[in-house]
């Protein structure tokens, strides 16, 4: 599958020097569009795919919510926790009228790049951030409380559930301001309480919003 | 770590989680004494343990002596008067708060009173089990994980009147036996479930509104965040009926939504879509081999 990657900016789904950009050919002669780096949609019904790298931004915002006609363009994006590597996996976005054509398209280029595929509704957050956010904050709440120590609530969810790390450590090391920004702007868009950022990342926020 | 304690016993030692901190316990050295009202599940529960121990064996992590010596700490009975001399009672009988209260009160009656109580409890208060004694300064919770004779992982949680003295001889026990104690407060559902129910339901709840299939779910989850179950596979693992109850337990406590029990998970119990133990829950099982087997 030959691609095509036009960048607009910084990509933190493929950063400088991921093997992924070097792939990357000719736009014209390509099979399937990348667009990185907060993107401009450009639409190209000729290509297999025009793939679109999300952030906390549903596909809507790209494409409309109002078409009608069958689509090739597809949201991904790369899950990473702050700026720790990125992950090995790609969530795919698909909206109601992408096509399954579109799809495979996408899923062929990721896996042929060595990456694993997962394929998620355009809702916010997708798979990752809507199921681990909640719990995030529920720990850090768990933390304010006094329930166990960081130490202590980690270790418990290593040793207890097999996770490679623990939901705090993991959550300071993304960034609790990140963490913030991420939670905040998925309680916009679900209203329910696991989303509104626990007070330790509120904090962080602020602390940053107010150095900058 | 040097500990006091030299035999324990345990109650409801019949049932999966009993028979897997029994274990816990002699293979560390500890006298144990296996308790179950119900003499034919300690028999099965006996069969288990030695076949347990026999692929210890096997594969070589145990020699035949070291485990006959084990075995020998071993015994067995369906007499609660057995355990008068016990220094530690661990009690992993029926999650029902009156259920174990019952059992503190006969242990009142036959323990010694210098003997340390212990609940396995997941979801109930240690204050509240802890009323069922007379002595409630010398009750603790210690909640293993399953399976216990595999899980490092010990909660401890002191109850509003357990004693210092009770609490430190709780996490003393614990680093004897070889097994990594984490402390908690007595809340609900302590740290492993308070964070793992509501994650569960969270992940049905994205099935529900369509986000992904439990397929993907899961593999996001493992390959994301390194997790060695994805939270569908987990629920299927443990039951589909297993984390109702889990959620009638909490969410009337906490009045938290994310631990009330989605719709879909009630309609799949209801449809006998149970999880492993049934062939079929978010998964198909049909022709496969037990989990472990």
């Amino acid at each position: 599958m030959t691609y095509a990657i036009i960048q607009n900016g910084d990509s933190r789904s493929f950063p400088e020097g991921d093997a992924f950009l070097a792939g990357g050919g000719v736009a014209g002669k390509a099979e399937v569009l990348v667009l990185l780096g907060r993107p401009r949609l450009a639409p190209d019904p000729a290509k297999a795919a025009v793939l679109v790298e999300l952030e906390t931004e549903c596909l809507g915002f790209h494409t409309g919510e109002d078409m009608v006609e069958p689509s090739n363009v597809v949201g991904f994006a790369r899950y990473r926790n702050g700026n720790d590597a990125p992950s090995p996996l790609v969530e795919l976005v698909r909206q109601p009228n992408t096509t399954e054509d579109a799809l495979a398209a996408a899923r062929a280029l990721f896996e042929g790049a060595g990456l694993t595929v997962v394929v998620s509704g355009d809702q916010a957050g997708r798979i990752i951030d809507r199921l681990v956010r909640p719990k995030y904050n529920a720990a850090l709440k768990l933390l304010d409380e006094g329930l166990a120590s960081q130490k202590d609530i980690d270790l418990t969810c290593r040793l207890g559930l097999g996770y490679a790390d623990g939901p705090i450590e993991r959550t300071m090391r993304g960034g609790l301001a990140e963490h913030h920004d991420i939670s905040a702007a998925l309680f916009q868009v679900y209203g329910t309480p696991a989303y509104a950022p626990a007070r330790k990342a509120l904090v962080a926020a602020q602390r940053r919003d107010e150095a900058e | 770590m040097s500990t006091p304690i030299k035999t324990v016993a345990v109650c409801g030692a019949g049932g999966t989680m009993g028979a897997g901190i029994a274990i816990v316990a002699a293979r560390a050295g500890f006298r144990t004494l296996c308790y179950d009202t119900q003499a034919a599940t300690l028999e099965r529960s006996a069969k288990d343990t030695q076949a347990f121990f026999a692929k210890s064996v096997e594969r070589g992590k145990l020699s035949p002596e070291a485990r006959d010596g084990i075995l020998g700490l071993m015994s067995r009975t369906s007499d609660l008067t057995d355990l008068a001399e016990c220094d530690l009672v661990i009690e992993a009988v029926f999650e029902d708060l009156s259920v174990k209260r019952g059992l503190l009160t006969a242990l009142d009656e036959v323990c010694r009173k210098d003997a340390i109580f212990a609940s396995n409890t997941s979801t109930l208060s240690i204050t509240e089990i802890a009323a069922g004694s007379s002595r409630p300064e010398r009750v603790v919770g210690l909640h293993f994980c399953l399976p216990a004779q595999l899980m490092k992982l010990i909660e401890v949680s002191p109850g509003i009147l357990t004693s210092k003295e009770t609490l430190a001889a709780g996490l003393g026990w614990c680093a004897a036996a070889g097994q990594t104690p984490v402390l908690t407060q007595d809340k609900p559902g302590f740290i492993l479930n308070a964070l793992l129910v509501p994650f569960n339901n969270d992940a049905i709840r994205a099935i529900e509104a369509g986000v992904a299939t439990a397929v993907d779910i899961d593999k996001a989850i493992k390959t994301a965040l390194g997790y060695k179950m994805g939270p569908l596979e987990l629920i299927d693992l443990v039951g589909l009926d297993t984390q109702v109850r889990l959620c009638e337990a909490f969410y009337p406590i906490t009045l938290d939504p994310r631990a009330s029990a989605p719709p879909l998970l009630r309609r799949m119990v209801a449809a006998g879509l149970i999880g492993r133990k049934s062939g079929r829950g978010f998964y198909d099982y049909s022709g496969q081999a037990m989990f472990g087997a």
